[in-house]
């Protein structure tokens, strides 16, 4: 029997991420835990995780102008976003899911439970889309820019446009579900849920602007990579 | 070389089912040997958090992760996969998984854990996930000997321990939630 391989990942940066409670957005508030987390030392089930079980995943899945199925694309503004998954040493991180989901052109998204705000559907978009990243941790999706949408947390509130992004990599303690934003949008001095991460690691999840990613005659180019807590060590194997 | 800085959390918002929680995501499973792990997610107030969303991660029954740095020489099970995901209810704030019952693992100190399945939460009105176990009640001889229950003040240890119900079948675990409060599940940093 070979034993498994352990691979311990440093301590989570609590300090780059949003507090537990931010009052500025007031869900926070019952909904975050009070008591300290209680450390434990990782085993087999913080180092592995589900990510590697998605191998393969259709390339329409990330073509989200054409992915509701109906033959013809969706309406907005269309953008390519791409970038790279990265560990904390700067390796790309390769095989992780990421799945993406998103408001249409005019802020609208396609659930049930969006039902105050009258914006248009688009009956060509669904807001929904996944790929897996390629051995140097690339990834790229096509679909349309989001638009701004209210929401009911104080009077007049908006949201900044965004993609809500899932990454599913090697381990447990890897998990992110974060937010893309997109350069300079006016909306971010407003928004407590963007302002919630501190203002150092803020930054980190808003896209930019690039012009060699821009396709001629086709479409605008988004650049934007994300940083997954890291491995340590070199992993070793148990017991020795 | 110079640490890259993690991209910071955000919450999940009202509207992550639209991708994540997909019809029967919960079942991982429809062997008749299943179990069932059921219960609600609360909030500081005591009212039910209607937009959560529960990701489970556990070992098949002979105790081994479907994963390539679990080598050992261990069955899987064709089909299943460790992985489920739930939303709660939104008028009841209940979740639901069909799963097996996982097996033993190997604990950090060369013996073995006692069964259980790890579980991230996320939801509207959380930033960051947090990260709990779910153990069993009808192991408690394995409970008693497990390094991380050992860990936990004994006054909260029932919060990781899921409650089989008498007479069910297939057998049903309750398992509540509670994110914060005098009776707060135990979250774990690692």
């Amino acid at each position: 029997m070979t034993d498994p391989v352990i691979r311990h990942y440093g301590p989570k940066a609590y300090s780059d991420h949003p507090p537990f409670s931010y009052p500025d957005y007031r869900s926070t508030v019952l909904r975050g835990p009070k008591q300290d987390l209680l450390t434990i030392v990782q085993t087999l089930s913080e180092t592995t995780g589900p990510g590697p079980i998605w191998t393969e995943v259709s390339e329409e899945d990330a073509d989200l102008t054409t992915n509701a199925g109906t033959g013809e694309s969706a309406i907005g503004e269309r953008i390519i976003v791409t970038g790279r998954v990265l560990d904390e040493d700067g390796e790309g991180i390769p095989g992780v899911l990421m799945e993406i989901w998103q408001a249409n052109a005019c802020g609208r998204y396609v659930h049930w439970r969006e039902t105050e705000f009258p914006a248009p559907l688009d009956p060509n978009f669904i807001g929904v889309g996944q790929c897996v990243t390629g051995d140097d941790g690339a990834y790229r999706f096509l679909t349309i820019k989001p638009g701004p949408y209210p929401w009911g947390n104080h009077p007049n509130a908006w949201r900044p446009a965004h993609i809500h992004f899932s990454l599913m990599g090697p381990s447990l303690g890897s998990r992110l579900v974060t937010q893309m934003y997109f350069e300079s949008d006016p909306l971010f001095p407003y928004d407590p849920i963007f302002n919630s991460a501190p203002e150092h690691s803020r930054d980190r999840m808003v896209a930019r602007y690039d012009h060699d990613v821009t396709e001629e005659n086709w479409a605008l180019g988004w650049r934007w990579d994300v940083v997954l807590r890291g491995k340590t060590a070199t992993p070793f194997e148990e017991d020795e | 070389m110079t640490r890259l800085g993690e991209t910071p959390s955000q919450t999940v918002g009202p509207y992550f089912s639209m991708r994540l929680s997909a019809e029967g995501e919960n079942v991982l499973t429809t062997r008749s040997d299943r179990i069932v792990i059921e219960g609600k997610v609360l909030d500081g107030a005591g009212n039910h958090v209607e937009d959560a969303l529960l990701e489970i991660w556990q070992a098949v029954p002979s105790g081994r992760y479907n994963h390539p740095d679990d080598t050992r020489g261990l069955d899987l099970e064709p089909g299943f996969t460790g992985f489920g995901r739930a939303a709660s209810d939104f008028e009841t704030g209940e979740y639901r998984f069909e799963t097996l019952k996982p097996g033993r693992v190997p604990d950090a100190e060369g013996a073995f854990q006692a069964p259980h399945i790890s579980l991230i939460v996320q939801g509207r009105g959380m930033l960051n996930p947090v990260f709990t176990r779910i153990y069993f009640s009808d192991e408690e001889e394995a409970n008693s000997d497990d390094l991380v229950l050992r860990g936990v003040p004994a006054a909260r240890r029932h919060t990781l321990i899921a409650d089989l119900q008498e007479g069910t079948s297939p057998p049903v675990y309750r398992f509540d939630i509670k994110m914060q409060g005098d009776d707060e599940t135990i979250f774990f940093d690692f």
